[in-house]
């Protein structure tokens, strides 16, 4: 198990967003929380990265204690975070921005510039363009491979098929696969149920910030009562 | 008049130079830390005090002092930021003026507890005293010097910010601390280190100013905080190129000021402000928000 969530509250100011979530992911799987928006995905997501510390719980990554760690020692141990907004540094060049990440980071392997631009061949020909100056598919390109320069081993993905065309999502799923290949773990939050069952093994289904259930995709795919109770808006 | 004209620009220069280097330190400080550092200027006082002296205990080498003093004053900047500042990062901006003013008062106090309240006449720099002849009329080498050296300081910061892994690293928490945290920067020692590098910015004018301004005195800090603080709002709050250009324009200005009408010396600065944030409230070089 490389994750392990338990029993983690988290707060914005009063209100109470994560209750007693917990949930595992093992090595080598890719994981997928559902369910709409504003059910706690995300803030699962910074809570894990030490973004939106929890106020309670324990979050074991590795086998080791990361919550109420600064996100910085979470990057450390080898977590990578893309998030849904995406944060792209717009004052940086899209190759500054790759290699900012792999100069940052305190693991090797697989993954360097040459091999996200070739995963991402656009990357290669916007090299010297500033983030700023960059589309929004290009920017969700360049945050996935900012995130995979670091050589993570668990990687958490905010929303990956959001707002991408059909035909792009299609080849979404292709690089998700490749960087499974790659032994990297994945957890995901998404909300598109069709892309999440042909990437994911598991789901977990998020509701006003609690998991309410755990199944495979296959399971919840065939299960039209949860899906119209958790998932269908 | 030429000969008038070529002095007054000349003069202006190199008031605008120091007005920089205390409004670079501001503007780092601020573009990275988000923070407006009223005691910005009592750096700059400190640095002279420190400056001068260590040249008094180092046989009276100037360029001694100025390598020395200015580090001496890092050392306040860094517990400055390490043991209050860092505290009030998550309060509205208010209550970080009020803290970094409290330091304004805090410093002039301690330079009268230890230099005493009155000036103190301050020693030529070694090699650079006495005057040289520009179009017939004598204008203190020193003064070409810091000329020269205020752009020397902005090409440096401009290299190291752009072409370091440092400054890349900078640049990029400057934009986004969370993301930059979340890639693994190390954001609350980068902080104090920008800080501490804006502190030596502020002290390095300070030091430099010794031979320049001739006196010492406690409150030297206040009158170029203020043109600095108009040179960062003019500029952008938090752009470099516009700190530059902005101790440019309003040291040229205060120089034609004062040499033409001096009844509206200060007036012209302000009233340049005050059209600016009319026309352009992000400022020159600022990104509108």
């Amino acid at each position: 198990m490389i994750l392990q969530v338990l029993q983690v509250n988290t707060f914005y100011g009063s209100s109470h967003i994560l209750q007693d979530v917990s949930f595992s992911v093992n090595s080598g799987e890719v994981v997928s929380l559902l369910g709409r928006n504003g059910v706690g995905k995300t803030t699962t997501l910074r809570s894990i990265m030490g973004l939106t510390p929890p106020r309670s719980g324990s979050i074991l990554f590795k086998n080791k204690e990361i919550i109420g760690k600064p996100p910085y020692e979470a990057a450390w141990a080898g977590l990578a975070y893309m998030p849904d907004d995406l944060r792209i540094f717009p004052d940086l060049t899209c190759e500054e921005n790759l290699d900012i990440a792999a100069k940052l980071s305190r693991h090797t392997g697989y993954w360097n510039r040459e091999r996200v631009e070739e995963l991402f061949p656009v990357l290669r020909a916007r090299r010297k363009q500033k983030g700023l100056n960059l589309s929004g598919g290009e920017k969700k390109m360049l945050s996935l491979g900012r995130a995979l320069m670091a050589n993570p081993e668990l990687i958490l993905l905010d929303e990956p098929s959001e707002g991408l065309a059909p035909l792009v999502v299609g080849s979404l799923i292709q690089v998700i696969q490749e960087i499974k290949e790659k032994n990297v773990t994945i957890l995901l939050a998404d909300q598109n149920l069709k892309f999440c069952r042909r990437v994911c093994n598991r789901g977990y289904i998020v509701e006003k910030g609690r998991i309410v259930l755990e199944e495979t995709m296959e399971g919840i795919w065939s299960n039209e009562e949860v899906i119209k109770r958790y998932l269908v808006l | 008049m030429l000969q008038s004209i070529v002095h007054v620009c000349l003069a202006g220069l190199s008031a605008g130079m120091f007005i920089w280097l205390v409004a670079s330190g501001l503007t780092l400080i601020f573009g990275v830390l988000r923070v407006l550092n009223f005691a910005h200027g009592s750096f700059y006082m400190l640095g002279a005090y420190f400056c001068y002296t260590f040249l008094r205990f180092m046989g009276e080498n100037f360029w001694l002092g100025l390598l020395v003093g200015p580090l001496c004053v890092c050392a306040a900047g860094f517990a400055m930021e390490r043991f209050f500042l860092r505290y009030v990062y998550h309060l509205a901006l208010p209550y970080q003026l009020l803290l970094t003013f409290a330091f304004v008062l805090l410093f002039d106090d301690l330079v009268k507890i230890f230099w005493g309240a009155g000036s103190i006449g301050s020693p030529a720099a070694p090699g650079l005293s006495g005057s040289i002849s520009v179009l017939g009329r004598n204008f203190p080498v020193y003064s070409l010097f810091i000329i020269g050296v205020g752009p020397l300081i902005a090409v440096a910061m401009w290299v190291f910010l752009e072409r370091t892994w440092l400054g890349c690293i900078i640049r990029a928490a400057s934009s986004d601390r969370e993301m930059a945290s979340a890639i693994g920067v190390r954001v609350p020692a980068l902080y104090t280190g920008v800080f501490m590098f804006g502190t030596w910015l502020g002290a390095i004018g300070g030091g430099l100013a010794v031979p320049y301004v001739g006196l010492l005195t406690p409150g030297m800090g206040e009158t170029i905080i203020i043109d600095a603080f108009v040179v960062a709002v003019i500029g952008g709050m938090g752009s470099l190129k516009g700190a530059f250009l902005g101790a440019l324009v309003i040291g040229l200005l205060s120089s034609f000021g004062t040499r033409f009408i001096p009844t509206f010396d200060m007036f012209l600065t302000f009233i340049l402000m005050a059209v600016i944030l009319v026309w352009r409230p992000q400022g020159l070089f600022g990104e509108s928000t």
